[in-house]
């Protein structure tokens, strides 16, 4: 059985061991991590992704411009995108939403509430 | 045969067909007519029984009465049933989120924890708090201070949400802070209650055994969280004892480093 590939965006490493173990649970979840926007762009040009969970408050590139690039570039229109943030404010969910992420988590998370709004945009029981 | 004979023929067979199946109702009807009356009779009968013998219907009412009493019986039993299946189906599903909740918790635990002993850079460590005390516990506003061993003064050493002027050093058993440093567990009050935004929501002292080693001061939550979560009381005790332990560890760690380099620098002049 093939897996679904699911990056981890995020600069920090607590979250990203949180949110792949959270997601590892699914065994059929392969998980890579990025630590920025950029690491995160040269990650999904060199391989194929299903899904990516990405943190807003990055250096080197935040979490909207790796949105924007990514819905503008025709190889990644599909990609399912999760915002997941410390950032409450409805401002940014609408700002993020409006970029072209599918989903939008507030931290600090559930590490099944994330699996659940992943299964779901990946349709998987 | 000449022509005009043909038609009387066909009309000479028509009528026999016709005749043959008039005679075949016939036939039926007589029929079905003495299966009407058998079962007339038969029901004449029985009605005449009936009448002739109450005490058939009795036993009749009788055996009906107790099987209806049987069938309550059985309907009284199955919704019963039914209603522990449900309660039932209520505990487990209960039990489910339960242990979905406390697999999160001890996924964050082990987490936290997991990261405050992947490093021995007392820098590193401090991050890894201020990572902790952001992402797990969801604080806005907050200063991890540390204690001077030679001044027993709180020395602010990280911080978020905090502007550098409010950052004061603070003497060990002082005010709330201060105070709070020398306590066994975290100190908290209301989340929500914002009457003194200077006064620190919750204090988690950091200490080994008897020693303060610090104390983390949170002042308030981000946006989307209102109050502290059972699981966030699991994470200020974690932090008081391992982040102190990682504290701790990374500070003997950098002695013991200073020390080697000190005593290799020795060595190396000796050596020459």
């Amino acid at each position: 059985m093939q897996k679904l590939r699911i990056l981890v965006v995020d600069d920090s490493p607590t979250m990203r061991l949180l949110l792949s173990m959270a997601l590892r649970r699914q065994r059929t979840f392969e998980l890579v991590e990025a630590t920025d926007g950029m690491d995160a762009l040269k990650k999904l040009s060199a391989d194929s992704f299903d899904l990516a969970l990405v943190d807003i408050n990055m250096p080197i590139m935040d979490g909207f411009t790796l949105i924007e690039l990514v819905r503008k570039n025709r190889d990644f229109q599909g990609l399912p995108i999760v915002v997941v943030t410390t950032e409450g404010a409805s401002a940014d969910r609408d700002r993020a939403i409006q970029l072209g992420a599918d989903d939008y988590v507030t931290k600090p998370v559930q590490p099944n509430q994330v699996l659940r709004v992943v299964n779901a945009l990946l349709k998987v029981n | 045969m000449s022509d005009p004979e043909r038609p009387l023929q066909t009309r000479a067979e028509e009528f026999l067909t016709l005749f043959t199946k008039g005679a075949e109702l016939t036939r039926e009807l007589v029929h079905e007519n003495a299966h009407l009356r058998r079962r007339l009779l038969q029901m004449q009968q029985q009605t005449r029984l009936a009448a002739r013998d109450p005490a058939d219907w009795e036993r009749h009412r009788r055996d009906l009465l107790h099987r209806i009493e049987g069938l309550e019986g059985e309907r009284k039993e199955t919704l019963s049933r039914l209603e522990e299946l449900e309660h039932e189906n209520e505990e487990f599903a209960r039990r489910q989120v339960e242990v979905e909740q406390e697999n999160n918790s001890l996924a964050s635990l082990y987490v936290a924890s997991f990261q405050l002993h992947s490093t021995l850079d007392l820098e590193e460590v401090l991050r890894i708090v201020v990572e902790i005390v952001i992402n797990l516990i969801g604080a806005e506003r907050f200063v991890v201070y540390l204690v001077d061993d030679k001044t027993g003064i709180l020395e602010p050493v990280a911080s978020e949400g905090e502007p550098a002027e409010g950052l004061v050093r603070i003497p060990l058993g002082q005010g709330i802070l201060g105070g709070a440093a020398l306590a066994r567990g975290a100190t908290c009050r209301d989340a929500t209650a914002s009457e003194d935004p200077s006064a620190p929501i919750v204090c988690i002292p950091l200490r080994i055994e008897d020693r303060p080693l610090g104390a983390i001061a949170i002042y308030n939550l981000l946006q989307q969280k209102d109050c502290f979560t059972p699981l966030d009381h699991e994470l200020f005790n974690l932090l008081a004892g391992h982040a102190a332990t990682a504290i701790f560890s990374a500070r003997l760690y950098a002695q013991s480093e200073r020390k080697r380099n000190t005593m290799q620098g020795l060595l190396q002049l000796l050596t020459k």
